[in-house]
C-alpha cells in the first residue's frame, strides 16, 4: 500500500488500511472486516467487556498509560435517570503528534467501532467526539462516517439492533491545547473556558455535565474494538509483560522517512530510528531525540538504546507518552528548541494557576534572551529554580510538562547554553544543583 | 491525646504540631485557622467557590505525595498537616516570586497598600529579592464603571471579581479574556459594571490594588485609617460594617462579616452614601430661648430647666422622631413622654425601590432608607408622610401641647412650626429654621458618634459603637434624654448605653425585655413578640 512508508518490522494492526480510501467508508470497511467487533461487544455483558480490557492489558493511548479497563472499572454502578457518557479525546495537540489525526482521516468506522464498544462497557447511551478545531480533513471524514453508521442503524436508538442508544456527537474544538487535558476538554464540550478542574472528582464521578463519564483517546478506543474481536490473549502476543499490543509512533524531524509507524511495544528503539526511520537525512550524528511528545524529558543520541514500552522509558529517566518521536541531529541548537516548546506551552497554559502562567512565560522570556545571545550567568540556575516551582504545584500537568524540557536540556546539553553566552559571562553557575552534565558534545 | 469515644462526626487532626478536633468534611484552611495557623490565600474567599488555583494555600499533608491546596483540600481522621515545612514554604516563596515577575511594586501610589495581601505575604514569606530580569507586562488602567477603576498590572488574577459577580451578583458583568500569561479581567464590549448595586464588593474582595474605589482613589492611606464597627444606617437591611476615618470624617464604609444579616456584602447606595455623616455646622452647645435669641447654656443649666418646665406643663405630648435615631433614643424619649402625661409620635422616612442580592436573598436594599424603622414602631411612632421623607407634619406643626422634635431636621415644616406649643423641645444635630420657635435646643450626637442598637427589617437589634468625636457639647440622646428622665422621676441616671438599653424593656416588655446588653454581642438579637415566633 502507498501510504507514505511502511517497513516490515511493523505490526500494522490499527494502521493497516491507512493510505485505502475506500476503508473510509461503511461499505468499504465492512468488506475489510467491519464492525464485527461493535456487534460482538454489544452482545457481550458489558462488565465482560472491561474484564477484557483488563485481561488484555491495553493502556490509554493518550500519553498517561493509564490501564483503560482499569478506568473503565472505576464508573460507577448505573442509576436509573443519570447518564453516563463516554468523551473520545481527539483533541491530538501536543508537539509531534499526528496518530489520532491519520487514525480519524484513513478508519473513522474503526473509532465508531471503539466508541460503541466503550459506550456499551461503561452504560453509555451518548459518546462525544472532541476533535481538535486544527483537524478540518480528520472531522470531515468523522462527520461522513457518522452519518453513514446513523443512515445504517449502527448508531442511533437502537444501536446494531441491539435495543440499546448509542448516540455519538462530533464536537469540534476551538483551538486550545489544553483543551486535550481531560477535564480541561469536558469543560470545552460544556461550554465553558478550558481550564482542568480540580481532582477530585475524577471523570467517573463527575464528568462531562457532571455525570460518570469516561475519557478515552482515539487510539485506546480503536485498539479496544480489535481487542473485543480478536480476545485478550491474541493483543499480549505482542509488547512487554507491563505494556502490551501494538502503539502508533509518530517521527518527525531529522529522519529520511518520518511518519506513523506501528511497532510492539518494548521495540528497540535505536533499532526503530535507524533502520525503520532510516537514520539522519544527511547521515550527521543525532544528538537528542523527544521520544514522547514535547512534555517529556529529552533523550540524547547515547540513550537510545532502549525498549519502546511504558517501563523502560521511565527508567531511562523520560516517558513514553504519546508515541511523539521528534528527532534533532547534530547541527541543532537544543536552546532553540527548547525555547520553541516553552513559548508553546506559555501561549497555551489556561493561566489558572499562578505557576503555570506566570513560569512558563517568564521561563520563556529567558531562554529568547539566551537564545539571542544576552544571557547572564545565572539564568541556568533561575531556570531550573523556575521549573522546580512549576513542578507538582498545579491543577494539571501542563506546567510540569514546560519543565520538563528546560531541565533535561540543561542537564543534558548544557553545552549548547554555555555556546550561546556571550563572552566573558560563561553559565558556570547551576553545575551544583544538577549534578555533573550528562551527554555533553 | 488519644480520645477514647471518638466522636463519628468529627476528626482528629494535627496542624504543625497541635491536635485539634475538627468537624468532619472541614476545609484544611478553615482547620489551621481553627489551630490558629492563617493559610496565605487569594483566590479562596468564604462568600465563594473555591477554584484552587491561586496556588497560595499549599501545605504538606504526610502521606500525601504532592502538596495539597488547603482551600479545597478537607481533613481527614489522623491528617498531619504541616504548613511551615521546607517544602510548603517553598512552594509558596516561589509562587510568589511568580506574583512579582509582572507586579509593577506601585505600592507608594496604589490604594491598597497597607491592606494588601500581596505586600503581607510577600513581607511574611516572600523571596528577599525577585529574580526577573525581564521587562514586565504593561497594561494600564481601566474603568469598569460603577464606582470601579481596574489597574490591571497589579491584578493576581485570583478571579474572585468574575466569580462574586457571576456566584453572588448573578449578573456576569466580568470575565477573564484570554489565556496564560495574557489573561485580563474584563468587561464585556461596553458594558461594564454600571447599574449594579453589588459591584463595589468586587473592590472589598480584591486582595490586591488591582481593583479600587473611585470614591477613595488617592483619598487616604490605608494605615492612617481608624476603623470602627458599626451599622449601615441607610436602609433598614442594618448591614454590619467597619466606619473608616481619618482626622475625625468618615474616609469611606466597608462591610463587616455578619452571616445573618448580610454575609460579607453590603450595597453601593450604602456603601457611598456617608458624607452626610461628615456634614459641619452642628449644633455644638445646649441653647435656651431668651426673648428673640438663644442663648447657650450649661448642660446642667439647660436640664434642670426642662425637667421644671416640664413638671409645670400639663397635657399631652406630641412627638416627631427620626428613624435614624437609636433604639436607645427612641425609648427614652417614650420613657420621658410616659412620665410626663404620655402622648403620641411620628416619623417619615425616606422610601425606594428594593434591590435583592441574588447570590445571597436575605440581603437587599430595602424600601425604607433609614436604620431603625423598626425600631421607631416599637417605641410607638407612626409612620407619617411621603416616600421622599417629607409631609405629615400638619398635626405637629400647631399643636398646643409639649412638643419633642428628636433628630429630624424638619427642613419641610411650615412656617410657624411649633410656635404654638407649650413645650417645644428640638433635639438635634442641626439648626433649622423650624427649630428657632423652640424653647430649648439640645445637641445630639449622630449613630458615628455614640454607642448605641438599631433595629433592622428582620426586626434584629445591633450594635454600634462611635466611629468619630461627637462635636462641642453634644451628648448622645438616649444620655440626655435618660438624665432628664432622672430628674423628672425616681430613677437613676442612664450614665451608659447599656443602663439605656436596659430602659428598653421597660418601654417594650415584649419585645426588649428577654433581650440583654451582654447578649448582642457582634451579630445581634432577634427582638421577641409575635413575629420572631412566627418566623421561628
Amino acid at each position: 500500500m502507498a501510504y507514505p512508508y511502511t517497513h516490515p518490522s511493523e505490526v500494522r494492526v490499527l494502521s493497516k488500511y491507512f493510505g485505502d480510501p475506500e476503508a473510509r467508508t461503511l461499505k468499504g470497511w465492512e468488506q475489510r472486516g467491519g464492525y464485527k467487533a461493535a456487534r460482538k461487544a454489544l452482545g457481550m455483558d458489558p462488565a465482560a467487556v472491561t474484564q477484557v480490557m483488563k485481561d488484555s492489558g491495553l493502556r490509554g493511548r493518550g500519553g498517561a498509560g493509564f490501564p483503560t479497563g482499569m478506568k473503565w472499572g472505576f464508573m460507577p454502578k448505573k442509576e436509573a435517570g443519570k447518564p453516563h457518557f463516554l468523551v473520545c479525546n481527539a483533541d491530538e495537540s501536543e508537539p509531534g503528534t499526528f496518530k489520532d489525526r491519520e487514525l480519524m482521516r484513513w478508519t473513522p468506522h474503526a473509532l465508531i467501532e471503539g466508541c460503541i464498544v466503550g459506550c456499551h462497557a461503561i452504560h453509555a447511551e451518548h459518546c462525544y467526539i472532541y476533535v481538535r478545531g486544527e483537524f478540518f480533513e480528520a472531522s470531515q471524514v468523522m462527520a461522513i462516517a457518522i452519518e453513514e453508521a446513523y443512515a445504517a442503524g449502527y448508531l442511533g436508538a437502537n444501536a446494531m439492533g441491539s435495543g440499546k442508544p448509542i448516540d455519538i456527537t462530533l464536537h469540534i474544538g476551538a483551538g486550545a491545547y489544553i483543551c486535550g487535558e481531560e477535564t480541561g476538554l469536558l469543560n470545552s464540550l460544556e461550554g465553558r473556558r478550558g481550564e482542568p478542574r480540580i481532582k477530585p472528582p475524577y471523570p467517573a464521578i463527575a464528568g462531562a455535565f457532571r455525570f460518570p463519564t469516561a475519557v478515552n483517546n482515539v487510539e485506546s478506543l480503536i485498539a479496544a474494538a480489535h481487542i473485543i474481536e480478536n480476545g485478550a490473549e491474541w493483543y499480549k502476543q505482542w509488547g512487554t509483560e507491563k505494556s502490551t499490543g501494538t502503539k502508533l509512533f509518530c517521527v518527525s524531524g531529522h529522519v529520511k522517512r518520518p511518519g506513523n509507524y506501528e511497532v510492539p511495544l518494548g521495540f528497540n528503539f535505536k533499532e526503530f530510528i535507524y533502520d525503520v526511520c532510516g537514520g539522519t537525512p544527511s547521515g550527521r550524528p543525532i544528538k537528542a531525540v523527544i521520544p514522547g511528545g514535547s512534555s517529556v524529558p529529552i533523550l540524547t543520541g547515547d540513550e537510545l538504546d532502549i525498549g519502546m514500552d511504558y517501563e523502560a522509558m521511565a527508567a531511562a529517566g523520560t516517558m513514553l507518552g504519546c508515541g511523539s518521536v521528534i528527532v534533532m541531529d547534530d547541527t541543532v541548537n537544543i536552546v532553540k528548541a527548547v525555547r520553541r516548546m516553552v513559548d508553546f506551552y506559555a501561549h497555551e497554559s489556561c493561566g489558572q494557576c499562578t505557576p503555570c502562567r506566570e513560569g512558563t512565560a517568564w521561563a520563556a522570556k529567558i531562554l529568547r534572551r539566551i537564545e539571542n545571545g544576552r544571557g547572564e550567568p545565572d539564568d541556568l540556575d533561575t531556570l531550573l529554580a523556575i521549573s522546580d516551582n512549576m513542578s507538582g504545584k498545579t491543577i494539571c500537568v501542563l506546567s510540569d510538562a514546560a519543565a520538563a524540557p528546560i531541565v533535561s536540556s540543561i542537564q543534558k546539553f548544557r553545552a549548547d547554553y554555555e555556546a550561546l553566552m556571550p563572552a566573558g559571562k560563561p553559565a558556570l553557575a547551576g553545575a551544583s544543583s544538577v549534578g555533573a552534565p550528562i551527554g555533553v558534545r | 491525646m488519644a480520645d477514647p469515644a471518638p466522636n463519628p462526626e468529627t476528626v482528629s487532626v494535627t496542624v504543625d504540631g497541635m491536635t485539634l478536633s475538627v468537624p468532619k468534611g472541614t476545609r484544611i484552611l478553615d482547620a489551621c485557622a481553627m489551630a490558629g495557623v492563617d493559610i496565605p490565600h487569594y483566590c479562596y474567599h468564604p462568600g465563594l467557590t473555591a477554584p484552587a488555583q491561586c496556588r497560595m494555600c499549599l501545605v504538606e499533608v504526610e502521606k500525601s505525595p504532592k502538596l495539597v491546596a488547603a482551600c479545597t483540600g478537607t481533613v481527614a481522621e489522623g491528617q498531619v498537616i504541616l504548613t511551615e515545612s521546607d517544602n510548603a514554604l517553598k512552594a509558596r516563596e516561589g509562587v510568589l516570586e511568580f506574583y512579582l515577575v509582572n507586579h509593577p511594586l506601585d505600592c507608594p501610589v496604589c490604594d491598597q497598600s497597607g491592606e494588601c495581601k500581596l505586600q503581607d505575604y510577600v513581607s511574611a514569606e516572600g523571596p528577599a529579592m525577585g529574580r526577573s530580569k525581564e521587562p514586565k507586562r504593561v497594561l494600564g488602567r481601566d474603568d469598569f464603571g460603577g464606582d470601579v477603576l481596574f489597574y490591571a498590572d497589579r491584578c493576581v488574577m485570583c478571579t474572585r471579581c468574575v466569580r462574586f459577580m457571576r456566584e453572588v451578583a448573578q449578573d456576569e458583568r466580568l470575565t477573564v479574556v484570554q489565556r496564560g500569561h495574557r489573561n485580563v479581567i474584563d468587561t464585556f464590549f461596553d458594558e461594564g459594571l454600571d447599574g449594579n448595586l453589588w459591584a463595589d464588593n468586587i473592590v472589598d474582595i480584591c486582595p490586591v490594588g488591582a481593583l479600587v474605589s473611585k470614591d477613595f482613589l488617592h483619598k487616604a492611606r490605608a494605615w492612617d485609617l481608624d476603623r470602627s464597627p458599626s451599622i449601615c444606617p441607610n436602609c433598614s437591611q442594618g448591614c454590619n460594617v467597619r466606619l473608616e476615618t481619618r482626622d475625625n470624617q468618615v474616609m469611606r464604609i466597608k462591610p463587616r462579616p455578619n452571616p445573618e444579616v448580610n454575609a460579607h456584602w453590603m450595597c453601593d447606595y450604602g456603601r457611598l452614601n456617608y458624607e452626610w455623616i461628615n456634614r459641619g455646622a452642628r449644633i455644638e452647645a445646649p441653647l435656651v430661648r431668651d426673648g428673640g435669641r438663644f442663648v447657650p447654656v450649661s448642660w446642667s443649666d439647660a436640664l434642670t430647666r426642662l425637667a421644671e418646665a416640664l413638671r409645670s406643663t400639663a397635657g399631652e405630648s406630641r412627638a416627631v422622631v427620626s428613624p435614624f435615631a437609636a433604639n436607645e433614643d427612641l425609648g427614652l424619649l417614650r420613657r420621658v413622654m410616659d412620665a410626663t402625661g404620655g402622648g403620641t409620635g411620628v416619623f417619615r422616612c425616606e422610601t425606594g425601590g428594593e434591590v435583592v442580592l441574588p447570590g445571597f436573598p436575605t440581603l437587599a436594599l430595602r424600601r425604607d432608607r433609614a436604620a431603625n424603622v423598626a425600631g421607631a414602631e416599637v417605641f410607638g411612632f407612626t409612620r407619617v408622610g411621603d416616600g421622599d421623607g417629607f409631609g405629615g407634619l400638619e398635626e405637629s406643626a400647631y399643636f398646643t401641647g409639649k412638643l419633642f422634635v428628636l433628630g429630624d431636621e424638619l427642613a419641610d415644616a411650615p412656617v410657624g412650626f411649633g410656635a404654638g406649643a407649650s413645650l417645644f423641645v428640638y433635639v438635634g444635630h442641626f439648626m433649622s429654621p423650624a427649630a428657632r420657635n423652640a424653647h430649648i435646643i439640645l445637641p445630639a450626637t449622630t449613630f458615628a458618634e455614640m454607642e448605641g442598637t438599631f433595629t433592622n427589617v428582620q426586626r434584629r437589634v445591633q450594635r454600634f459603637w462611635p466611629a468619630i468625636q461627637a462635636p462641642g457639647m453634644s451628648r448622645p440622646a438616649w444620655q440626655i434624654l435618660g438624665v432628664l428622665l432622672a430628674g423628672i422621676s425616681e430613677t437613676s441616671a442612664v450614665a451608659t448605653a447599656a443602663d439605656a438599653f436596659s430602659v428598653l424593656g421597660q418601654v417594650a416588655p415584649r419585645e426588649f425585655g428577654a433581650l440583654s446588653w451582654a447578649d448582642l454581642g457582634q451579630t445581634g438579637s432577634i427582638l421577641g413578640g409575635a413575629f420572631a415566633e412566627a418566623g421561628d
